[in-house]
């Protein structure tokens, strides 16, 4: 492979706690840590191993975010990622439009392998990977736990509902990871340094002609049901006789 | 203008989770179409025929479609999709593998994980592992829709089956190509539906003290097994036992936690069961804070206890 291209996307990190705004308008990520999706991280990762075994030149990282989301993409070029880019916005973009932006650098930038996080952990939506492999005409393996590269095909093993699947794939190809594929490496901190040195460029979705505008529209945010507070129970017995008088057991 | 159900199978058994988003499209419009894509699936589609809530099962049996791979799948729900307003999955591996394929072929942002049917155009999901429930109104005019399965009760039957369509599929080149699975086999029910589930945490230490101490009371509960990701991730579970925010959801009448310390990604996939046992060594453990009962102490001692209290 010549190329790797991996989007990544900054959230909130994942220790912290969402703070549901009391206007119901969103979530409140003011002065919160934010971080690269965990699932974007293992997809770095990955890039990165294929390149070390010798079965890719490059990665190349790009992420559609605020202008903060630069900081997303010099932790990706720390891990070893080669440059990254930009496409900045303070709009919330949905999938379908990312994956339209995702389209149109992939056009440009050809790469033989999209890696992907499976979903970003603020909205869940499960949908970036399929959707770009949908719109460049390219065969799809999502939920990744495992990549061979070999002859020419990716080898690639998915967690599914009923265990373990394993498809082969010619190139190019998206491929969409699973939290079991890989532990990402800590970066070093002369890498650190070293990344401040790579190649970040900037541009605007407009630049690809693309509408971002939200096919959605956000009626609530709200914080989830509460669940009514439980008791203790000292003693295995006690428990029984109480999931007894509920009718459990 | 109706709604079509992709159905989730394996060819031979239709998912409960079909049965469950069914219910859930109901509410959406009286005449759901059931897809059962498979190779030999007939026998799905004669269960799906007798679902309350199908108005018309359509089989399309083909090789291609075997092993549910997203490229031919994709390719027969957009040559049937003219006909109709609603396309939904229940948001299963395969739901979610192949339903954004078609939304952005037809140009559509999908909602994931409905778990609330607000109104025609207007859905509740869950974002942020389920720390908050986003009420979205979609502008599109067809709607994409994958269903947590979780939220919605099984359809029941009918006694008396609606008609079964068979339909060609469209010819096509589909370059992923299968090549073997490795299906977890478990006498044990199956945890999306199951009434009650056990699940074992990190604590549990290795495969087989997973085995001796879940195994066993879960055989006497007649229930799942579930499994933290800790505790999958070292190997004591398969992967198809997680229970979480990327793992499966579950809302059962009893989920019983075994040294699970309850971070919010493991929550994210069990907070809506009716309810929650934990048993945890640590009192201050923040699955006691969705617990129904809480015992605090050893697992390895408190529940040879408990299959004893039971009899
Ligand atoms: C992006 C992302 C996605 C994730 N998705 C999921 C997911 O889908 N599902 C999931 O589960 N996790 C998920 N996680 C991981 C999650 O954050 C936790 O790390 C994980 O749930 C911890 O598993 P655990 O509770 O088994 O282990 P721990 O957190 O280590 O807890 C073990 C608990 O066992 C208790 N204990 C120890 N010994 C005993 C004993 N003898 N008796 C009784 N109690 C004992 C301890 O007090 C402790 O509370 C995700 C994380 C990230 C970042």
């Amino acid at each position: 492979m010549k190329k790797i291209l991996v989007p990544v996307k900054m959230v909130l990190d994942s220790n912290a706690r969402p703070r549901v705004r009391t206007d119901e308008t969103g979530i409140d990520v003011a002065g919160m840590r934010m971080s690269i999706n965990p699932f974007c991280e293992i997809a770095v990762e990955e890039a990165l191993r294929l390149k070390e075994a010798g079965a890719a030149e490059e990665v190349v990282v790009v992420s559609i975010g605020p202008a903060k989301a630069q900081d997303t993409l010099r932790q990706a070029l720390a891990m070893g990622a080669d440059r990254a880019m930009l496409i900045q916005t303070d709009e919330t973009v949905e999938p379908l439009a990312v994956a339209k932006l995702l389209c149109a650098v992939a056009r440009e930038e050809v790469p033989d392998l999209v890696i992907l996080g499976k979903q970003a952990i603020d909205d869940d939506c499960n949908q970036t990977g399929q959707m770009l492999a949908a719109l460049l005409g390219w065969p799809q393996a999502t939920f990744a736990s495992a990549v061979r590269f070999a002859e020419n095909r990716l080898l690639v093993t998915r967690e599914i509902d009923a265990g373990l699947q394993t498809l082969s794939l010619p190139l190019p190809a998206v491929v969409t990871t699973d939290l079991r594929l890989n532990e990402p490496r800590h970066c070093a901190l002369p890498n650190i340094m070293k990344a401040r040195k790579k190649s970040l460029t900037v541009c605007v979705p407009a630049d690809y002609g693309i509408d971002i505008g939200r096919r959605l529209k956000i009626v609530a945010v709200r914080p989830p049901a509460g669940r009514k507070p439980g008791i203790r129970v000292a003693t295995a017995s006690e428990l029984v006789s109480d999931l007894r008088a509920a009718g459990l057991v | 203008m109706t709604t079509l159900l992709v159905a989730d199978h394996d060819n031979r058994v239709l998912s409960d989770a079909t049965a469950r988003a069914l219910t859930a499209l109901c509410a959406l419009d009286d005449a759901v179409h059931v897809l059962v894509a498979g190779h030999q699936a007939r026998p799905v589609a004669e269960q799906v025929a007798k679902l309350h809530g199908t108005g018309r099962v359509i089989l399309v049996d083909d090789a291609a479609f075997a092993h549910g791979l997203a490229e031919p799948l994709a390719a027969l729900i957009l040559s049937l999709a003219a006909d109709y307003r609603v396309i939904a999955a229940p948001a299963t591996s395969g739901g979610k593998d192949v339903l954004p394929r078609v939304a952005a072929l037809l140009d559509v942002m999908q909602i994931s994980d409905v778990v609330r049917v607000v109104s025609p155009d207007t859905f509740e999901r869950p974002i942020y592992a389920g720390n908050a429930i986003a009420v979205v109104q979609s502008t599109d005019e067809k709607k994409l829709l994958t269903i947590r399965t979780s939220a919605f009760a099984a359809a029941g039957t009918i006694a008396v089956a609606v008609p079964i369509e068979e339909v060609v599929p469209p010819q096509g080149v589909w370059l992923a190509r299968f090549e073997g699975e490795t299906l977890s086999s478990s006498d044990r029910p199956d945890l999306a539906s199951a009434r009650i589930v056990v699940s074992g945490g990190r604590a549990l230490g290795s495969a087989e003290k997973f085995q001796e101490i879940i195994g066993p009371l879960a055989e006497r509960l007649h229930a799942a097994i579930g499994a933290s990701r800790a505790a999958v991730d070292a190997g004591y579970a398969p992967n198809d036992l997680q229970v979480g925010q990327t793992g499966k959801v579950v809302a059962p009448d009893l989920y019983i936690a075994l040294g699970i310390s309850g971070a919010i990604q493991h929550l994210a996939g069990m907070k809506d069961s009716k309810i929650i046992v934990a048993i945890n060594k640590d009192e201050d453990a923040p699955i006691f804070q969705v617990a129904d009962y809480g015992i605090v102490g050893d697992l390895f001692e408190i529940v040879p206890e408990l299959e004893k209290a039971l009899g």
